[in-house]
């Protein structure tokens, strides 16, 4: 189950377009992704409402999980490009 | 009832078909089943949607677009899941519904700042659900024909939103005479009614007279009571139209007559209607529309636009006052018990330096050669006016003021005027913390009055003290757009009465038929009075209706 600890770049953190974006990746990936801060709950990623609940700003470090699957691998690296990029600018 | 009365907050009379926004709320008990929460949850979300592709403006676009993400939210389907047994039919859903909702609200809200915010999308999706189910049409944002417009509340968020162009008139049930509702009404020109209890339950459709200026709300009007009413209203009104040019009383005492504006278009009302300047401009909505902090040069090119449109005369531009009633949330992201008293106005250097900074940098770049003066909002301190002074100069900005709006800076007003050049009056918020009643609390309207002797003592206080210190002093409060009280600011001695454009003409045509004896007799009455009711009275009597 690839996964990859990433911090958010995004001024508003995940909040607004940065999260909307993140959930629309995860959902469209059609493989389990799920989200949370390293070593606490994680939560389903294709869930707004979920990902929102986190409270993620700026700076934060995030873990994303992928479920095993054919396209895990770029799935993976989509999102973590996501998260790394900063949608404010 | 036939008849409803709130306070009147911006004069006119209208005469329409009612459109009831948000708050549609279905009250009486809707029977469903999991599966028809779902599927009403699959039809809110595509409604969103729908509405999100039909609108222009992005902001709105952007807003509906999340709402609908979170009706289709796989995990709010899996708590209904959770809380409805499959297959059973509930007779009441609406408290299942409310619980559903609950969790995820009280997550958001405990977060603070703009995770706060989206309970308020989390609200409208609860409605529209529970809407749908009872098969009652939900109607927001869009408005297809002239209409008057009745809402609980209208936030500046909503004001941002909402295509006004159809709105005949404005009445809400909550708010007192300084909430948005007012201020946006004034602006636009259009009446207002604030403050008028249960006149959510008018059905849609209703046709209704309303008279912005005495408050009242008439149901299926007679046609000799819509005459009746626009004959007086008009009588007014030419008193406003007869005067022109700078403002001045009958003995010839000049007082500068200025427009408060939000907009560029607010410049060029004011300008249109003779304004000698503006005396605020607000800087919060470029911030409020927008998802984060506008760049230097977006709020250059906004300034410099308002600088053009004022034509060189005189614009006093007012520094972000994100915070209290009007949160900017990518700036105010905590959440606060007591948002007026905490962290907003100049006191966002606190939290977001920077993002006063880089405004004052963005003004001295727009400056040019226009005649410009900053003023700070929420200044409260002879320290905190020294600091905004000194980053002005350090801008180049050289016209620096304060708004005179806490009790503290009013009472300390020789300390806090002289380490600038000119001060404010805010008496919206000035009332509110001198009379420790919330402005948007209808059941203390008599309290949120600037009429309060109280209130009135204290502008006499700071006005003695800038007139020793020789700085000039004015007024952008909404209390400078009512002609009587007008009259009474003139006699304790401002100098200058900033108004939404839609007053100035009244306000004009008022001072042109008093004296400045006349008007010191009134603001001596005033202050002497013993409640906002009877110095409003006596006001009255002494200058005529």
């Amino acid at each position: 189950m690839p996964s990859q600890v990433v911090t958010v770049a995004s001024k508003v953190g995940l909040h607004a377009r940065p999260a909307s974006l993140l959930v629309k990746a995860a959902s469209a990936s059609g493989v389990a992704v799920t989200i949370g801060r390293p070593g606490a709950k994680a939560v389903n990623a294709a869930s707004l409402l979920s990902v929102l609940s986190l409270g993620v700003k700026n700076g934060d470090a995030v873990e994303v999980n992928v479920a095993d699957g054919e396209n895990s691998a770029q799935v993976l690296a989509d999102l973590v490009a996501i998260i790394l990029t900063n949608h404010d600018e | 009832m036939s008849q409803y009365s709130g306070i009147g907050v911006s004069p006119g009379i209208a005469v329409g078909a009612v459109r009831k926004i948000l708050g549609q709320k279905v009250t009486s008990e809707i029977s469903g089943t999991l599966e028809e929460v779902l599927a009403g949850l699959k039809a809110v979300g595509a409604q969103l949607e729908a509405s999100s592709e039909k609108i222009d403006l992005e902001v709105a676009k952007d807003i509906l677009a999340a709402q609908a993400m979170m009706a289709n939210d796989p995990s709010l389907a899996e708590v209904f899941e959770n809380i409805l047994t499959a297959g059973q039919r509930y007779s009441d859903v609406r408290p299942l519904i409310e619980e559903a909702f609950a969790g995820f609200k009280n997550t958001l809200s405990a977060l603070g700042g703009y995770f706060a915010e989206r309970v308020s999308d989390l609200d409208e999706i609860s409605i529209r659900l529970l809407s749908h189910l009872a098969g009652v049409k939900i109607t927001k944002l869009v408005l297809t024909e002239p209409s008057v417009i009745v809402a609980e509340d209208l936030t500046p968020s909503d004001t941002a939103t909402l295509d006004l162009k159809f709105a005949l008139a404005l009445v809400c049930s909550k708010g007192g005479a300084t909430s948005h509702t007012a201020i946006v009404a004034r602006g636009l020109g259009i009446p207002a009614i604030v403050g008028a209890t249960g006149v959510m339950d008018i059905s849609d459709g209703t046709q209704v007279l309303v008279d912005g200026r005495s408050g009242s709300f008439i149901l299926e009007p007679s046609q000799d009571q819509i005459s009746n009413l626009r004959k007086r209203e008009d009588a007014l009104k030419s008193r406003s139209e007869s005067v022109s040019g700078p403002g001045k009383l009958s003995d010839g005492t000049a007082i500068q007559l200025l427009g408060n504006a939000g907009t560029v278009e607010d410049v060029h009302s004011a300008m249109k209607v003779g304004a000698e300047g503006i005396g605020l401009f607000r800087t919060e909505l470029l911030f409020l529309n927008s998802r984060i902090e506008p760049t230097i040069s977006e709020q250059v090119e906004l300034y410099s636009a308002v600088f053009e449109a004022a034509k060189g005369r005189k614009v006093v531009i007012r520094t972000l006052d994100a915070g209290s009633d009007k949160p900017v949330p990518y700036i105010n992201a905590i959440h606060e018990e007591n948002p007026a008293l905490g962290v907003r106005g100049w006191r966002l250097t606190r939290t977001s330096n920077d993002v006063i900074n880089r405004q004052l940098e963005a003004i001295s770049i727009a400056q040019k050669s226009f005649d410009v003066w900053v003023m700070a909002p929420m200044i409260n301190t002879p320290a905190e006016a020294e600091d905004f002074a000194s980053r002005s100069a350090s801008f180049g900005l050289k016209n620096c003021g304060v708004m005179i709006e806490t009790p503290a800076a009013a009472i300390h007003a020789d300390k806090v005027l002289a380490k600038v050049r000119f001060g404010s009056f805010g008496t919206n918020d000035l009332t509110q913390y001198v009379m420790a009643s919330d402005r948007m609390d209808s059941r203390l309207s008599d309290m949120t009055s600037a009429w309060n002797p109280a209130v009135l003592r204290t502008i006499a206080t700071a006005t003695m003290f800038a007139k020793e210190l020789n700085r000039p002093m004015g007024v952008c409060g909404e209390a400078a757009a009512h002609p009587h009280l007008a009259a009474v600011l003139v006699g304790i001695g401002v100098d200058s009465l900033s108004m939404a454009p839609s007053a100035i003409g009244e306000v004009r045509g008022f001072l042109a038929t008093v004296d400045l004896k006349t008007c010191r007799e009134a603001a001596r009455l005033a202050q002497a009075a013993e409640s906002a009711k009877e110095a409003q009275s006596l006001v009255v009597e002494l200058l005529g209706e």
